[in-house]
């Protein structure tokens, strides 16, 4: 079912009496308490999709994410973010910066360089420029991810749907990251090339890029914040993605309370180079603390 | 001793800028439109590290997933369009005497470098230094720093997605040449890398030439690859017009 992106449609079924104050009140209250199929669930232990073994009240962020949508939010070192793809079509395009000192974002060239990996998988770390890790992916039931094309630009959408507008039919990536950036208070200067989940894509001995896809409807990432965040999502189309319309399905984002990745758990030992960057993030943390 | 090859523009044309990079130093210049940039790798093997930003509004600035994803293809070879985060032309590859360069290395830094090498190699001059020191002199801060291109290094990607910096395939003189599409900030950083083998463990220097090409602005020359617009890769599932 999920196609295009959420379109306000007109209220054509309900009539409204809101020819007085009075009036306009009664018939803005009664609009609450209704669902839509896209919405943050508050509080977040309310959400009807709570993921198994994550005890209601430890969550601390709930929504789902409409196709064609994007959401903001900041979170403490050690929350556990889970997404999850129910249909199969969403592709969660991913930016991340540090709550408090934003010009330590993510580096997708040292995501991919530092751990000498390009694929993106369970216990890969998700790098700042600045040495430290922002998120460690803890868990990864899709294994089709990308960390070279980044997202859509307007004109990409432009010349492939007709219209690459955040306020369209057929939103960017690029343009629903500029305005959840700016609801932070940042600035397409802090924007940098970001990473997608739940579409694969493969380099080939040439270079070629090889779209690869979904791998289904009911896989999830989970990522633990290593460091505070503050988290971008674009739910959008892979630029790469062949067909010809813009399909992209529900996106749900839950959080809760967990721990950040220490010596004894197996990321942190995973390598040298792994080891080196929880040990400048703890460090950089408890200096601060 | 190390051979030098100071090479020549490899866009033939009137010469209006001729800079030699020291090893291990930076460089900047606004590139005027339709002006062809020649970076000659002078002692072979010597990795460029190197942005792009619109030198009117520098927020609209070099983007690896956008040149990769346009032209469906993550090696840059002759006629890759450099693409904007904004997927618009900053650039293009009018000639290169390499098979492919590289845009997904990123560039080193102190930081990254404690990671890679140990905490021993803090004090290493790298190519973030270089990028922050030389973008100070344009306004441009560690905000303005996005994953890079590195002209002259190598970085093969496996079938199991193994990556990363292996020995270079370039020699003394080897060139490429990159067209300005709209008026450019280029940075360059001449890479001080030690401990990898991007600069073939010898940092030499970098020959900048700017030049009013003399023939038609779609020429392209000395070229490794396929010809110019958006066809450098050949992912038959891109077909999207070119902007």
């Amino acid at each position: 079912m999920p196609t295009t992106a959420e379109q306000h449609q007109p209220d054509h079924q309900t009539e409204h009496q809101t020819d007085t104050v009075s009036a306009a009140r009664q018939d803005a209250r009664a609009q609450g308490g209704r669902t839509a199929d896209a919405m943050p669930y508050v509080p977040a232990s309310s959400s009807p999709y709570i993921p198994g073994g994550v005890p209601a009240e430890a969550l601390t962020w709930a929504q789902t994410v409409a196709p064609g949508g994007y959401t903001h939010r900041v979170v403490a070192r050690g929350t556990r973010i889970r997404l999850d793809d129910p249909t199969g079509d969403a592709c969660a395009h991913l930016f991340l910066l540090r709550a408090g000192a934003p010009y330590e974002r993510l580096n997708v060239a040292d995501t991919v360089k530092v751990p000498w990996q390009a694929y993106l998988g369970a216990g890969h770390p998700l790098l700042s420029g600045d040495g430290r890790v922002l998120a460690t992916v803890a868990l990864d039931s899709s294994g089709r991810h990308d960390a070279f094309c980044g997202t859509s630009s307007e004109l990409w959408n432009a010349a492939k749907y007709g219209d690459g507008r955040p306020e369209g039919p057929s939103p960017s990536g690029q343009s629903l990251f500029t305005v959840a950036a700016a609801h932070q208070g940042l600035t397409q200067r802090d924007l940098g090339p970001s990473i997608s989940f739940f579409q694969g894509v493969r380099i080939g001995a040439d270079g070629a890029t090889d779209w690869t896809g979904s791998a289904g409807a009911g896989t999830a990432v989970e990522l633990i914040a290593e460091l505070p965040l503050i988290v971008l999502i674009a739910n959008v189309p892979h630029p790469l993605d062949p067909r010809e319309q813009y399909v992209v399905g529900p996106l749900r984002v839950h959080a809760w309370r967990s721990t950040p990745t220490g010596p004894g758990d197996p990321a942190f030992a995973a390598s040298p180079e792994r080891t080196r960057a929880y040990l400048n993030t703890i460090d950089d943390w408890e200096s601060r603390a | 001793m190390t051979v030098l090859d100071w090479s020549h523009p490899l866009v033939p044309g009137a010469v209006t800028r001729d800079d030699r990079v020291a090893p291990r130093a930076s460089w900047s210049a606004v590139v005027p439109a339709g002006q062809v940039l020649t970076i000659v790798d002078v002692g072979g093997n010597q990795s460029a590290d190197c942005l792009i930003f619109d030198a009117a509004d520098p927020a609209e600035r070099y983007s690896v997933p956008d040149t990769i994803t346009w032209q469906g293809n993550a090696y840059v070879r002759t006629g890759t369009v450099l693409r904007s985060n904004l997927g618009a032309p900053l650039m293009t590859v009018v000639g290169n005497e390499l098979d492919r360069q590289d845009t997904i290395g990123g560039a080193c830094s102190k930081a990254s470098n404690t990671l890679r090498y140990g905490h021993h190699t803090a004090f290493h001059h790298a190519c973030r230094e270089n990028f922050l020191s030389e973008g100070a002199k344009h306004g441009l801060g560690a905000r303005d720093l996005v994953s890079n291109l590195n002209w002259f290094m190598n970085v093969p990607v496996e079938a199991d997605g193994s990556l990363g910096i292996v020995d270079g395939m370039s020699a003394p003189g080897k060139r490429v040449a990159l067209r300005a599409e709209r008026d450019v900030l280029v940075v360059v950083s001449n890479c001080p890398q030690m401990n990898n083998p991007c600069n073939a463990f010898d940092c030499t220097p970098l020959r900048m030439i700017v030049t009013v090409p003399a023939g038609p602005a779609d020429d392209t020359v000395g070229t490794v690859g396929d010809p110019v617009g958006d066809t450098a890769g050949t992912d038959a599932t891109t077909e999207y017009p070119t902007a």
